[in-house]
C-alpha cells in the first residue's frame, strides 16, 4: 500500500454539473444567503420608494435641516435653558437630559431598595423573609405602566401644598410634588458628586498601594486604614472648601406653592417610583441569587480560617457574588433607561414624549423617529460595551 | 445553620457538660430559634413588626373596614373615610370590554372564558403538544369569529372597537403564538454557519432589544402606514400585534440561543454522525432538549409579554388599563381612580402570579425528572 492511498487523501472532486452544485453544501449556503439578502434589500427598497412617493405627494421635504428651525413649544421641566424660540436640536438636548436625570435617580433608588429587599429575602428571620418576598411578588407581577399610573394618581390625590404631608418640617409631599432641602448653589450638586467620586478613587488607590506595601514587607502598616481614609478625605475637604459656605435652603410655603429647596414635580416623582420600585423587585432577586451562587465550600473555608462575619461578607461572599450580579443588574439598568419612555403616559418630558411633540410640530416623522431610536440604541450599546469590558476584567482566570 | 454548626465542640465538651438540646416543639422555643436568635435577628423581627404595625391597620382600615362596596351614585363614598370599591361594580363593563358595543359584550365575555379556560386546561391536564397546538388554533379561529362577527347572525364589530380584557388576551396569545416560532428561527439563524444570515439575525435581535417597546409600537403605528403602497392600509390592531410579536421574538430568540448553547456538543455531533440532515437534527434531537432547558426562562419572557400588553394603550388602543383610565373620566367617579387602578392591578397580579407559580412548579418537575 502506498502512502497516497490512505484515508487522509481528499476524495477526488466530482466533475462540475448543475446537479452536483445543487447538492453541494457550500453552494447551497451561498444561494440561501444571496436569496435572503436580496429579499431584505428588495423589501427595504420597495418600502422606501413607497415612503418617498407618499412624502413627495404630501409636499414634505426630507432631511435633517428642520433641527435648526424654531421649536415653537415649551418644555415644563428642563436642566438647561429652553424656550419656544430655541431650536428642535436644543429640545432634543433638554429631552435627553430629562431622560438621563430620571433614569439616573431611578437606578440609584432601585439599587438601594433592591439590595435591601434582596438581603431581606436572605435573612435568617422568617418574618423579614416573608415581607421581602411579598414585596418582590407584588411588584414583579403587576405591569409597570399600571404601577406608574397608580403612583401618579396617588400623588395627584395628595393634599394641596397648604396641607402638605411634612417630614420634620423640611421635606414636604403634596399634589405639587416633593419639596426637599437642597444646596442653594445649583452647580454644587455636580461638584459634590465629582468630589465624592474622587474621594472613592483616592481612597481605593491608597488602599491598593498600602496593601501592596504590606505584602512586600510581610506585615501591614499599623496606620493602613487611617492612611486610606486620609487619602479619601483630601478631595472631600478640597471640595467643601471650594463650595464654602455651603448654603442649604429649606422649602417653605409661599402663597400656593413651595419656595426654596428643590421641588420635584409630580411627574418626576411618579416616574421615579414607577421605574425604581418595579425594577427593585428584579434587583432583589439578582442580589439573592448572586449571594446564593457563592459555594458553601467558600463560606465553610472562611469559617475554617477564622474569618469574622464582616470579613466573610466583605472579602469572600461579596466579591464573588458581584461577578454574578453585575451583568443582569446592568440589564435591569438598561431596562430603566428604556422604560423611562413610559413617562409619556403621565406627561413627563423625556425623550420619547418630546419626540412625539417634535413629530407633530415638524411633520418630519421618519427623521425624528430615526433620531430617537439612534439615541436609545446608542445608550443601550454603550452600556452593553461597558458590560463586556467589565466581564472581561472580572472573569475568573484559570491557571 | 450558620457558624455554630461549623465550630468543633470536641474540646469544649471535655471540660464541662453541655446543656441538653432545646426542645423542638412549642411556640416559645420556636420564637427563640427563629425570631430572637441573635441581636441582629431580634432587630430584624422588631423592624418587620414595626413595618406591619404601621402599614397593616391603616391599609385594612382603608381597604376593608371603612370601605364602601356598593353605591350606584357614589353618594355613600363621599361620607366614607375608606376606599370606594363601588367604582368596580359601576364601571366594570367599560374596564373589561372597553369600547366594544354594549349589547354585544357577551361575546367578549365568551372570548375571555375560552382563552382562560383553554389555558387552564392545557396547564392542568397537559395534553400532547399536537393537541395543544390544534386546540389553540381552533380556539383562536373561534375567538376571531366571535370578536369580528359578520357571520352566523353576529353583528360585525371592527377591530378599532375592540377593547378591554378580550383585546389584552388576544394580543397576548397572538404575541406568544407568533413570537416563539419566530424566536426559534432567529436563534437558529444567529448560530448559523452562514455569515449573511447570522448578520441579519444578530442585527435584528440586537436592534430590537436596544429599543424601548413603546418606540417599536410607535413606529408600527406611525411609520408603517407611510411605507405602505398607496391605497393599502394595515389595520391598527394588526400593526400593534406585529410590533408586539417582533419585540417578543427578539427576547425569545436570546432565550432559545441560551438553550441551544446548553445542549451538549456531543448531541450535535452524534446527530451528524448518524446522517441526519440539519432539519432532522434540529427537530428530533436539539430543539426538544432546548425546549426543556429554556422553559423557565421562556415563561419569564411570556409573563413579561403579558405585562407589556398594557403598553398598547399608549398608541391609542383600549386595553384594560386604557379602558379603565377612560372609565374613570366620569366626573362622579374620577375621585376614586385609585381604587379602579388597584382593582386592575390585582387582576394582573392574580394572572401573572398564577403563571409564575406554575412556571416554578414545572421547573421543579423538570429538574427532578432529568
Amino acid at each position: 500500500m502506498t502512502p497516497e492511498s490512505t484515508g487522509r487523501q481528499r476524495p477526488a472532486r466530482a466533475p462540475f454539473s448543475l446537479r452536483n452544485a445543487w447538492h453541494d453544501v457550500n453552494t447551497r449556503a451561498w444561494i440561501y444567503q444571496v436569496l435572503v439578502v436580496a429579499g431584505i434589500l428588495g423589501l427595504a427598497a420597495y418600502l422606501i420608494a413607497n415612503a418617498q412617493h407618499a412624502l413627495a405627494k404630501q409636499g414634505i421635504s426630507t432631511g435633517f435641516s428642520f433641527l435648526d428651525a424654531r421649536a415653537g413649544f415649551e418644555i415644563g421641566e428642563k436642566s438647561i435653558a429652553f424656550s419656544s424660540t430655541d431650536s428642535f436640536l436644543r429640545a432634543y438636548g433638554v429631552a435627553i437630559l430629562n431622560t438621563l436625570k430620571v433614569s439616573g435617580a431611578s437606578i440609584l433608588l432601585a439599587t438601594v431598595v433592591g439590595v435591601v429587599v434582596g438581603l431581606g429575602r436572605l435573612s435568617t428571620n422568617p418574618l423579614m423573609r416573608k415581607l421581602a418576598s411579598i414585596y418582590v411578588e407584588v411588584f414583579r407581577n403587576t405591569p409597570q405602566l399600571i404601577q406608574l399610573v397608580f403612583w401618579y394618581t396617588l400623588i395627584a390625590n395628595l393634599p394641596r401644598p397648604r396641607e402638605a404631608l411634612s417630614l420634620g418640617g423640611a421635606v414636604f409631599l403634596s399634589n405639587r410634588g416633593l419639596a426637599v432641602p437642597w444646596l442653594a448653589d445649583h452647580a454644587a450638586p455636580w461638584i459634590l458628586a465629582a468630589v465624592v467620586l474622587a474621594a472613592f478613587a483616592a481612597g481605593g488607590a491608597a488602599r491598593a498601594v498600602l496593601a501592596r506595601l504590606a505584602r512586600r514587607h510581610g506585615r501591614p502598616w499599623p496606620g493602613a486604614a487611617l492612611g486610606s481614609l486620609a487619602a479619601a478625605a483630601l478631595p472631600l475637604a478640597a471640595g467643601v472648601a471650594l463650595l464654602w459656605p455651603l448654603e442649604i435652603t429649606t422649602p417653605a410655603l409661599r402663597g400656593f406653592n413651595f419656595q426654596g429647596g428643590l421641588t420635584l414635580s409630580p411627574e418626576f416623582v411618579a416616574l421615579l417610583l414607577g421605574l425604581s420600585l418595579y425594577i427593585a423587585a428584579f434587583i432583589a432577586e439578582i442580589v439573592r441569587s448572586g449571594v446564593q451562587s457563592v459555594g458553601r465550600g467558600q463560606i465553610e473555608a472562611a469559617h475554617a480560617v477564622g474569618l469574622g462575619r464582616s470579613d466573610l461578607y466583605l472579602k469572600i461572599i461579596f466579591p464573588q457574588a458581584l461577578r454574578v450580579m453585575v451583568p443582569p443588574a446592568a440589564g435591569q439598568y438598561v431596562s430603566i433607561i428604556k422604560n423611562s419612555s413610559l413617562g409619556v403616559a403621565i406627561g413627563y418630558p423625556e425623550l420619547f414624549n418630546v419626540n412625539n411633540t417634535i413629530v407633530t410640530l415638524s411633520g418630519h416623522t421618519v427623521e425624528a423617529i430615526a433620531i430617537m431610536m439612534s439615541i436609545y440604541l446608542a445608550i443601550s450599546f454603550v452600556i452593553a460595551a461597558l458590560m463586556n469590558l467589565y466581564n472581561r476584567c472580572v472573569q475568573i482566570r484559570e491557571r | 445553620m450558620g457558624q455554630s454548626a461549623l465550630v468543633s465542640r470536641a474540646v469544649v465538651a471535655q471540660g464541662r457538660r453541655r446543656p441538653p438540646p432545646q426542645g423542638k416543639g412549642g411556640l416559645l422555643p420556636w420564637l427563640r430559634r427563629n425570631l430572637f436568635r441573635s441581636p441582629l435577628n431580634a432587630l430584624a423581627t422588631l423592624l418587620s413588626l414595626w413595618v406591619l404595625f404601621v402599614t397593616l391597620p391603616r391599609l385594612l382600615g382603608w381597604a376593608v373596614a371603612d370601605a364602601v362596596w356598593f353605591s350606584p351614585d357614589a353618594e355613600a363614598c363621599k361620607q366614607a373615610a375608606g376606599a370606594c370599591w363601588a367604582v368596580v361594580p359601576e364601571k366594570y363593563r367599560v374596564m373589561l370590554f372597553g369600547t366594544f358595543p354594549y349589547d354585544e359584550q357577551w361575546r367578549g365575555m365568551l372570548v375571555i372564558a375560552i382563552i382562560l379556560g383553554l389555558a387552564l386546561y392545557c396547564a392542568l391536564a397537559r395534553p400532547s403538544a399536537r393537541t395543544v397546538a390544534a386546540s389553540w388554533m381552533a380556539a383562536m379561529a373561534l375567538v376571531f369569529v366571535l370578536m369580528l362577527g359578520g357571520v352566523a347572525g353576529l353583528e360585525p364589530v371592527s377591530t378599532h372597537q375592540w377593547g378591554g380584557l378580550p383585546l389584552t388576551l388576544i394580543m397576548f396569545v397572538g404575541t406568544v403564538v407568533g413570537g416563539v416560532p419566530l424566536g426559534v428561527v432567529l436563534a437558529l439563524g444567529r448560530r448559523s454557519s452562514m455569515p449573511a444570515i447570522r448578520a441579519v439575525c444578530v442585527g435584528f435581535i440586537e436592534v430590537v432589544r436596544g429599543l424601548p417597546l413603546v418606540t417599536v409600537l410607535f413606529m408600527a403605528s406611525l411609520m408603517l402606514p407611510l411605507f405602505m403602497p398607496e391605497g393599502m392600509s394595515i389595520d391598527k390592531f394588526l400593526r400593534a400585534q406585529l410590533a408586539m410579536t417582533l419585540f417578543f421574538a427578539a427576547y425569545a430568540a436570546e432565550v432559545v440561543r441560551g438553550g441551544l448553547q446548553a445542549v451538549g456538543k456531543g448531541q450535535y455531533e452524534a446527530a451528524d454522525t448518524v446522517g441526519l440532515n440539519y432539519r432532522q437534527k434540529m427537530i428530533y434531537i436539539v430543539l426538544p432538549q432546548v425546549g426543556r432547558i429554556v422553559l423557565p426562562a421562556m415563561m419569564n419572557e411570556i409573563i413579561r409579554a403579558f405585562k407589556n400588553t398594557t403598553f398598547i394603550g399608549i398608541i391609542g388602543m383600549f386595553d384594560v388599563l386604557r379602558a379603565t383610565s377612560t372609565a374613570i373620566q366620569d366626573p362622579v367617579w374620577v375621585r376614586y381612580s385609585i381604587e379602579a387602578y388597584l382593582f386592575i392591578a390585582l387582576l394582573y397580579l392574580a394572572m401573572c402570579y398564577g403563571m409564575s407559580r406554575y412556571s416554578a412548579r414545572l421547573e421543579n418537575e423538570l429538574t427532578v425528572r432529568r
